[in-house]
């Protein structure tokens, strides 16, 4: 009797020392670091990651570099379903990504041109998609007229877009308005030049 | 001379630690919250909700059920999966020279990231730290995952 309590004792013991084992087995950390495909086949940029004085570059998509523990940087690939499994929840949580759209306007005016306003219907449809959106619509003009005219005329068109937006329904402290007159063309010309990619409003949506 | 100078230089150093912290830096704000996410600011506990802003100093937490998505000023995004802790350790950025500095740190979690006009007008603007290694950044999308072995 006490034999057999004391071999199972003896058992008890050894799978503790085995957990024990395995326990110190196990990497001090699970980190991974793993560089994506730009987005719209973008080239990659690149990822430096440093550990206790070592050091590996990523630079290829789903390249990527385990960390078990400091100073031990193992690089590697992985695949698009480890990265899912891995990484879904974060993913899955990134925001719409900021998008800017620039819409051309007739000389010494705020109308837009004929071709511009379908793309304005775009924009409108563009901003619902985005949560808590936050709109900057920027002026421009050419370099024809004076400077304080020009930046008048900006903002007059930025104003023009910003009544638009309001009037399909976006609230109106969404938006900031911002009037740069000809102070940053598209197109570099000279004083005076009546240039056509000058006169736009840019929207910037985020 | 040398008395004044060395005072000079000390009163320097010391606007140079004290007038950043003076003043809140708005960083960001957050566009996705999923399941329980908060916000600790200086010790206080705020709602994560969708549209509440994010300030340099600012801790993100989020539960076993929780993701959040947050974009910055300079377009950067970054998001958070479950049982992630994400510090935002300096936001600033001028947005007409795109200079500035961009520093978070995982301790612990899932974060993606994609970088903004920080990263892409100076490669050292941005940085992403956990307890085991510093990432720099050059213009670039990319995945962390940080914690101990055990998790």
């Amino acid at each position: 009797m006490t034999r057999a309590v004391s071999l199972r004792r003896l058992a008890g013991l050894a799978s503790l020392g085995l957990l024990l084992l395995a326990g110190c087995a196990k990497p001090a950390r699970n980190d991974l670091y793993v560089l994506l495909p730009g987005q719209d086949g973008h080239a990659p940029g690149a990822l430096t990651v440093e550990s206790g004085g070592k050091q590996a570059t990523l630079d290829q998509p789903y390249e990527a570099a385990r960390v078990k523990e400091p100073g031990n940087v193992e690089p590697g690939t992985v695949t698009p379903e480890q990265v899912q499994q891995a990484f879904g929840p974060a993913l899955a949580a990134q925001p719409p990504r900021p998008v800017s759209f620039i819409l051309y306007f007739l000389e010494n005016r705020d109308e837009l041109t004929p071709e511009a306003r379908p793309i304005l219907t775009q924009i409108i449809a563009e901003i619902s998609r985005y949560p808590a959106p936050e709109i900057v619509v920027i002026g421009h003009t050419d370099r024809v007229g004076t400077l304080a005219r020009n930046d008048a005329l900006s903002l007059q068109r930025a104003g023009r877009m910003r009544d638009e937006l309001v009037k399909a329904g976006v609230d109106p402290a969404r938006i900031r308005v911002e009037g740069r007159g000809e102070r940053e063309p598209l197109v570099p010309t000279a004083d005076e030049v009546a240039e056509p990619r000058n006169r736009r409003v840019e929207i910037n949506i985020r | 001379m040398r008395v004044a100078l060395l005072s000079l230089a000390a009163a320097m150093l010391l606007l140079a630690g004290l007038v950043p912290a003076a003043r809140a830096q708005e960083a960001g704000h957050v566009k996705v919250v999923k399941g329980t996410v908060q916000i600790d600011r200086g010790g206080q506990q705020l709602p994560a909700t969708v549209g509440a802003a994010v300030q340099s100093g600012d801790v993100v937490t989020t539960g076993a059920d929780g993701s959040v998505g947050i974009t910055f000023l300079d377009n950067s995004l970054l998001s958070a999966g479950p049982n992630s802790v994400l510090v935002i350790d300096r936001f600033a950025f001028d947005t007409t020279t795109h200079q500035g500095a961009f520093e978070s740190s995982l301790q612990k979690g899932t974060l993606a990231v994609v970088s903004g006009k920080l990263a892409k007008a100076s490669p050292d603007a941005m940085k992403v730290k956990t307890p085991a290694a510093v990432l720099g950044v050059r213009g670039t999308e990319f995945l962390v995952r940080t914690g101990d072995g055990k998790e």
